[in-house]
């Protein structure tokens, strides 16, 4: 026991009963200290540098859908290992470990609801699932999103955040790509808008399909966004990737997005972008 | 002997090379005493050792045959199964993309649309053909035929054969994640038959990036795969040395892909493999895209479109 703590044995006791753990969190950009209620309602982006933090797929659908009307779609869907894949772990387990510390059955939560009035289907990726990988449960939730904008005549927004498609799901989950990228087609034909979110981090398979085909792409700022990770990329040209390479600001430069919109904003924007493009209706 | 005989193959090679020598000493004539018969007997066991090998190959072995140097690409196949191949280039935006070839052909007088991965056999073409590594121009080039074809009503086969899409600096800047994404969208919604068939390597994305069709094929050593073996290992376990578990886990074989309902056919090989005999593969695989070109050009364009979509919808769940 050290000189201070013999002298300030009652202060520290006091400490510890009145502030819980994890009250507090460090901003994994700038370090600052931040009270965790407030870091919540600024939606997960740090208020000192503005760094967006990840935010979970519950925590997004609830800042960014009206409180009212809500209505979830395919939840009744669970993953299932047709494979019986095993790596250093049996696929089953991952799965079971990934719902038990995600509460989610699989990586896509899809929601009915409405953005200030306007009626919307919103499909939010959860990275905590398995990096937000996409195989077949992702796949048809996904679809289920285009039915029910075809069948309401309703705008589809998604929130991408995934490492690609899941590995222990195969082939099936690379068609998963083709499956969502044709039902997108049903979409635009019918001529209802997609607004699809990238966020960090939108790789691989998910990039190379859903997420890079709205009608509008937006991203947050400083996501990761690309179709082959940094370090295969780094391996196969043996060479140092420029600053800032595959972010946000570098696809926008690039003419691969259309807007780098703030957490804080999207309500807005996004609604503010819908109004215009999906005035039949509205 | 110059067939580049695989680890698995080795039994098959020694044999063959004992047959060459035979045949060589033979060529003297001095020793002509039943050595005919010889050589005879022994190209029976060869064939028989190699229907035995052939006949129980692992995932991983598949795999080596898929990548096989000698093993046929589209432009080999090309001559095999087309009439006045004319070879159409560039996206019209960026390049010519040497990875992906495509054209105007005529298949049994029917004018069709060809498109397909490339990759070279030797190093100047290899490099030339970026090991049939496409980048976004290569893509957009593919997706600028399909259209066409469409444009005209020709029905587009695609020969399917890459370790993948290009992982480089300059693919990613131009955009490489929308221009796969783009063609799965517009090959859903195509108004003609799209006939897909693997042939070698069906490396991930940049596989599927032609490869959504009414029918898809597999060769029988060709593989389907999310990730390349040795990608997958290297993330699941840590080393690309695993390669052959994640094969053997992922099933990248045509026959494991089959029973998963996720491909229409698979195309026999000639004993031993495609590459050994060329004109052998072509004409099976002719013979299977005819059967399937006049199944498909009797649809409506309503039913073709409807039936399409409901092949993709059925992967996975529904």
């Amino acid at each position: 026991m050290s000189w201070i703590q013999k002298i300030l044995p009652r202060t520290q006791s006091a400490t510890k009963s009145n502030v819980p753990e994890g009250i507090w969190t460090k901003c994994g950009s700038c370090g600052a200290v931040l009270y965790k209620t407030e870091l919540e309602k600024q939606l997960e982006v740090c208020p000192k540098c503005d760094h967006h933090m990840r935010i979970t797929a519950r925590a997004r659908i609830n800042t960014f859908l009206d409180q009212a009307d809500r209505k979830e779609i395919g939840e009744e869907l669970e993953p299932q290992d047709i494979l019986k894949f095993k790596d250093s772990k049996r696929y089953k387990d991952r799965i079971s470990a990934a719902q038990k510390a995600t509460k989610e059955k699989d990586a896509l939560v899809v929601m009915q609801g409405k953005l200030k009035g306007m009626p919307v289907v919103c499909a939010v990726f959860e990275f905590s699932f398995m990096g937000g990988s996409m195989a077949s449960v992702v796949g048809a939730r996904f679809v289920k999103a285009v039915e029910s904008c075809l069948e309401n005549n309703t705008p589809l927004i998604c929130f991408s955040t995934s490492g690609g498609a899941r590995m222990q799901e195969a082939l099936f989950s690379l068609m998963q790509m083709a499956k969502t990228s044709a039902a997108l087609a049903r979409l635009s034909k019918k001529g209802l808008p997609y607004i699809s979110v990238l966020t960090d981090p939108t790789m691989g398979g998910v990039s190379a399909s859903l997420a890079m085909l709205g009608d509008i792409n937006i991203a947050e700022p400083k996501a990761l966004i690309g179709f082959a990770g940094p370090r295969v990329i780094e391996q196969t040209v043996r060479e140092t990737l420029p600053e800032g390479f595959q972010r946000s600001e570098f696809l926008l430069d690039k003419g691969a997005i259309d807007m780098i919109v703030d957490r804080r904003e999207l309500r807005d924007k996004i609604h503010g972008v819908l109004k215009k493009l999906h005035h039949t209706s509205h | 002997m110059s067939l580049n005989y695989l680890d698995f193959e080795k039994p098959i090679a020694d044999l063959e090379a004992k047959i060459e020598e035979l045949r060589l000493v033979n060529q003297g004539g001095e020793f002509d005493v039943g050595m005919e018969e010889d050589i005879t007997k022994l190209r029976e066991k060869s064939a028989e050792l190699t229907r035995k090998i052939f006949a129980d190959l692992g995932a991983w072995q598949v795999s080596q045959l898929a990548r096989h140097p000698m093993r046929p690409y589209t432009l080999d196949y090309i001559p095999h199964l087309f009439d006045e191949f004319d070879e159409l280039a560039g996206d019209r935006a960026f390049a010519d993309d040497k990875a992906i070839v495509g054209g105007l052909a005529e298949f049994d007088g029917q004018p069709v649309m060809v498109i397909g991965h490339q990759k070279g056999r030797d190093t100047h073409e290899k490099i030339r053909r970026n090991f049939g590594m496409p980048k976004p121009e290569g893509y957009r080039k593919a997706l600028r035929l399909m259209h066409m074809a469409e444009r005209f009503n020709l029905p587009i086969i695609t020969f399917i054969d890459t370790p993948g899409a290009y992982p480089g600096v300059g693919a990613e800047e131009r955009g490489q994640s929308e221009a796969i994404a783009k063609n799965l969208k517009e090959m859903a919604e195509l108004s003609v038959p799209i006939i897909c068939t693997v042939i070698g390597e069906g490396g991930s994305g940049g596989a599927l990036a032609i490869g959504v069709g009414d029918r898809v094929n597999m060769l029988q050593y060709s593989t389907y795969s999310v990730i390349s073996p040795e990608g997958c290992a290297s993330i699941l376990w840590k080393s690309a040395e695993k390669a052959p578990l994640a094969a053997e886990a992922m099933g990248v074989s045509a026959g494991q892909i089959k029973e998963l309902g996720l491909i229409n056919n698979i195309i026999e090989e000639p004993l031993g493999g495609a590459h050994r005999n060329h004109d052998a593969m072509a004409a099976n695989l002719k013979a299977t895209l005819k059967q399937q070109l006049s199944q498909l050009m009797s649809l409506s364009k309503e039913d073709l479109l409807e039936q399409r979509y409901e092949r993709l919808m059925s992967f996975g769940y529904c």
